[in-house]
């Protein structure tokens, strides 16, 4: 394999004329999104010159605190971005699941990634941990965003239905299966279209990465179908804790909805 | 505000009722938010308790105490001597069903609806020839198989309260059940809910804006002004 063409400063530098490029469209029909594009890219760049710097440091000098500082940073992060996309609208009860789904569900596949498929050595091994580690709790914040957005949403439009449940004698899982159910299926959909459209509509990130960097396509490939499995476990089980826990948040210990939409007061 | 203190004259029926003084609903000293505020109140079993009073005055509240959909902000009901603080909400839902002025009507056929309630208390479901039996106790003609989203209201309502029939509770809590339906139906139906209820000493509670109604059917009616309940004599 040839090795990588190395980015200097000023074709980095050129790339950036997709943006002037976008401004000018957005400029030309009105669309008063200038402020976001510039900022959105300058973050983007600062934060990867700064995680470059943060990468080669930690690879360089390997030690499983910092490892592990990194991962609780990314996991802490997601967790807040979640919040953040729900400002002012979520329960005390259906935020500590929501952290508690994502560290669980996330860490549970990570470690099995790392040390079942991987057998990474040493353990802490930063140059695998890390990137891995944020592929899958990038890919189950996601999926956590929709599953909180579509549960408040059912609990919300199909109050009455839940309630016509209960007053049949409905425990409050049998009566918001249905809004689970779909919410399940929302949440994860993005993940399985991905996996459909994977080496026929795009070439993944990771792979074209790797390949970029000079491994065998075969060896990208591999580690690119681990890693689809391993976000389709990690988004599934995070998903499915945040449903299982999520769910009676909505209701108070005497099997009552709570509040008007259910996701505060409580 | 006026306190009312209640005075219960029952309409009863000598020998009809078996059950302890405890039984049926007691309230004592409770208070639901800024909606009730009941210092005493009865509700017998094996009769027919209609509630009346003005839009507002918490009559449904009411009922969603009966059933555990509510809970009292403070004070104690209590079911057949045991208070409903200490009953599983589940349990005594399934006991004490109620019926919602609007009853939701769930996606499926009629079929699915009716058997809805038996599903969510995992009871087996009952054959075709008491399916159709409920229909007809409840002169809802359209067949089994007919999606429910072609009903109309009135359909709808007789359909909700088939689903409640079929389960076979202890007490009935109907919230305006005459409501959707035209005069002769709503006879009908009452008439056979309440002996329903007579026969096979079940309870009703309901809710109705209708005197002429509750007095021709009930034993018991509570008069709710202003969060106050105060129960008096039918007829």
């Amino acid at each position: 394999m040839n090795g990588i063409i190395d980015l200097g400063f000023y074709q980095v530098a050129a790339a950036y004329i997709f943006v002037i490029i976008v401004l000018a469209i957005i400029r030309h029909r009105g669309i008063s999104r200038e402020k976001e594009i510039v900022i959105a890219s300058f973050r983007m760049t600062l934060q990867l010159v700064l995680v470059g710097y943060i990468l080669v440091y930690v690879f360089d000098n390997p030690n499983p605190f910092i490892t592990a500082a990194i991962v609780i940073v990314m996991e802490a992060f997601a967790i807040y971005t979640i919040f953040s996309k729900f400002r002012g609208g979520l329960s005390t009860g259906l935020k500590k699941v929501i952290a508690l789904a994502t560290g669980a569900g996330t860490v549970l596949c990570l470690l099995f990634f790392l040390f079942v498929i991987v057998r990474v050595n040493p353990w802490y091994n930063p140059q695998y941990f890390i990137p891995i580690a944020g592929m899958l709790i990038g890919n189950s914040m996601t999926a956590v965003s929709l599953a909180v957005k579509s549960l408040t949403d059912g609990m919300t439009t199909r109050k009455q239905m839940v309630e016509e449940a209960l007053v049949l004698g409905a425990t409050p899982q049998m009566a918001t299966r249905d809004i689970l159910n779909s919410t399940f299926d929302s949440a994860i959909m993005p993940t399985i279209n991905s996996m459909i459209g994977m080496g026929i509509v795009f070439l993944p990130g990771m792979m074209t990465g790797q390949i970029l960097a000079g491994a065998a396509p075969t060896t990208a490939i591999a580690y690119q179908i681990a890693i689809m499995l391993g976000i389709l476990g990690a988004v599934a089980l995070t998903v499915i804790f945040t449903l299982q826990m999520g769910y009676r948040t909505f209701f108070n210990k005497e099997d009552q909805l709570v509040g008007e939409t259910g996701i505060k007061n409580l | 505000m006026i306190a009312l203190n209640p005075v219960i004259h029952n309409r009863s029926k000598p020998g009809k009722f078996s059950m302890s003084e405890a039984a049926g609903f007691e309230f004592i000293q409770v208070k639901y938010l800024h909606i009730l505020d009941i210092p005493s109140l009865a509700i017998r079993p094996g009769v027919v308790t209609s509630l009346l009073g003005p839009s507002g005055s918490g009559k449904t509240s009411l009922l969603r105490l009966l059933n555990k959909m509510a809970s009292p902000t403070s004070g104690r009901i209590y079911y057949n001597g045991a208070d409903l603080a200490g009953i599983r909400p589940v349990e005594h839902r399934r006991r004490v069903v109620m019926m919602s002025q609007t009853p939701v009507i769930f996606e499926g056929s009629v079929r699915d609806n009716l058997t809805a309630g038996l599903r969510f208390q995992q009871k087996e479901i009952p054959g075709e020839d008491i399916l159709r039996n409920v229909c007809g106790q409840v002169r809802l003609a359209q067949p089994l198989d007919s999606p429910s989203a072609i009903l109309s209201g009135g359909e709808k309502q007789r359909l909700a309260l088939g689903r409640i029939l079929l389960l076979d509770p202890d007490v009935y809590l109907l919230d305006e059940p005459a409501s959707g339906l035209d005069d002769e139906t709503a006879d009908c139906i009452l008439d056979m809910l309440v002996e329903k209820t007579r026969s096979q000493n079940k309870t009703l509670v309901m809710v109705t804006h209708s005197k002429a109604i509750a007095r021709r059917i009930s034993d018991n009616l509570i008069h709710i002004a202003r969060g106050r309940a105060a129960s008096g004599a039918a007829g």
